[in-house]
């Protein structure tokens, strides 16, 4: 067995960690880092792991207005001492740059970001696919970190690894779930 | 004439950052919104517990919120301008549905961009702040008619909340302006509500 396993072991329940579905080993690596707080806005993918953060009293989760709030209540909570997720989709990315480069990132916030990712592989919507492209480009502008993440077998450690960098270095980190992950959203062609 | 008409009194800024600060014998957290807010704060007299937010116009009551619900036994006021608010209404539902009892929110209401020309808010006109608080299910929504008042509306929202105050207030722009580096000001704030420890 591949070392990275016995990580994961140690923070999951069940037998064989590489069987559970993407959403639990998200919220077990979130939890395993001690992130408390996960504002989000919602997103069909994400779907299984907002119920499942509403379902465990670990975690404080609530719906915000748009993104920009997420991530300003992000901040507030990592100043007072609390670490914080915050979930949306492509299109909710769009609309954070300026969140990003006036606030988080000059004052060095290890806001974690988790993106559904949409706008590609199988996208149906021009604009989800427009509003993808501009989402890298915008995360390598900020130099900031981020992780695509197309497999299942890597999910736990990168996102476990991730999260402790954040913190240690004070730098925000992107995790965008691929639909090779994560199934994305289907529709009949 | 606005859709909801007020009476309160024109107040200045500066002259009300006075007061709520003078107010603050516990330790409370204030977070100053982008421009005048933060400038009339900061000329208020420095406090470790006050974070400056120098970009990120809107954001200032959600960065208030997080601040609250990582320290549930400190008290968090968010001083706001009616510009700023207006690019950022959502966050009031947000918080009326959560309800912070620790969280304060103050909005200088001019009735414009004071700071970049002067042009008009739609609150100068027919928008009725405290309304939208209320409609957004903030109950403990009220406009400060004059400094008396506003002091004791605020007082009595450090007991407990969440409580949203209005003031309106003149077209004086800041009395200063803030230091401009964002990690001293995250840090001097992380210390001053012991996150962070003095080396």
């Amino acid at each position: 067995m591949l070392p990275v396993f016995h990580a994961f072991k140690k923070t999951f329940s069940m037998t064989d960690p590489t069987q559970a579905p993407w959403h639990e080993i998200v919220l077990q690596m979130l939890k395993a880092n001690q992130v408390k707080l996960v504002p989000y806005v919602p997103d069909r993918v994400f779907t299984p792991l907002i119920k499942a953060l509403h379902a465990d009293n670990f975690f404080t989760t609530f719906p915000c207005t748009r993104e920009e709030e997420a991530i300003g209540i992000v901040t507030g909570a990592w100043m007072g001492g609390l670490r914080a997720a915050v979930l949306m989709q492509t299109s909710g990315f769009g609309t954070i740059p300026n969140a990003l480069a006036s606030l988080v990132v000059p004052s060095q916030i290890p806001a974690l970001i988790f993106v559904s990712e949409r706008g590609t592989l199988g996208e149906f919507n021009l604009g989800q696919a427009m509003v993808c492209r501009t989402m890298r480009p915008v995360l390598d502008s900020l130099a900031m970190e981020q992780h695509t993440i197309t497999r299942h077998d890597e999910l736990g450690f990168i996102v476990d690894r991730a999260i402790k960098q954040a913190v240690a270095t004070q730098a925000p980190v992107t995790f965008i779930l691929s639909p090779l992950l994560t199934g994305g959203k289907v529709f009949a062609a | 004439m606005a859709a909801t008409a007020h009476n309160a009194k024109v107040m200045n800024r500066f002259e009300l950052t006075k007061r709520l600060v003078a107010q603050l014998k516990r330790e409370e957290a204030v977070i100053g919104g982008i421009g005048n807010s933060n400038f009339d704060l900061w000329m208020s007299g420095r406090r470790p517990q006050n974070f400056y937010m120098l970009g990120s116009m809107g954001l200032t009551i959600p960065i208030a919120f997080g601040v609250a619900l990582a320290q549930p036994e400190r008290h968090v006021v968010a001083l706001e301008g009616d510009g700023s608010l207006l690019m950022m209404l959502g966050c009031l539902s947000t918080i009326a549905v959560q309800t912070p009892k620790n969280l304060t929110m103050v909005v200088w209401d001019n009735g414009m961009y004071q700071i970049t020309g002067g042009q008009p808010t739609a609150s100068g006109a027919t928008t009725d702040l405290v309304a939208v608080a209320r409609g957004c299910g903030l109950a403990n929504s009220a406009w400060a008619a004059d400094e008396e008042e506003f002091d004791r509306l605020f007082v009595e929202a450090l007991k407990g909340g969440p409580t949203f105050i209005a003031a309106r207030i003149d077209d004086k722009p800041g009395t200063g302006t803030t230091d401009r580096d964002p990690v001293q000001i995250r840090e001097r704030f992380m210390r001053g509500i012991g996150v962070r420890k003095e080396a």
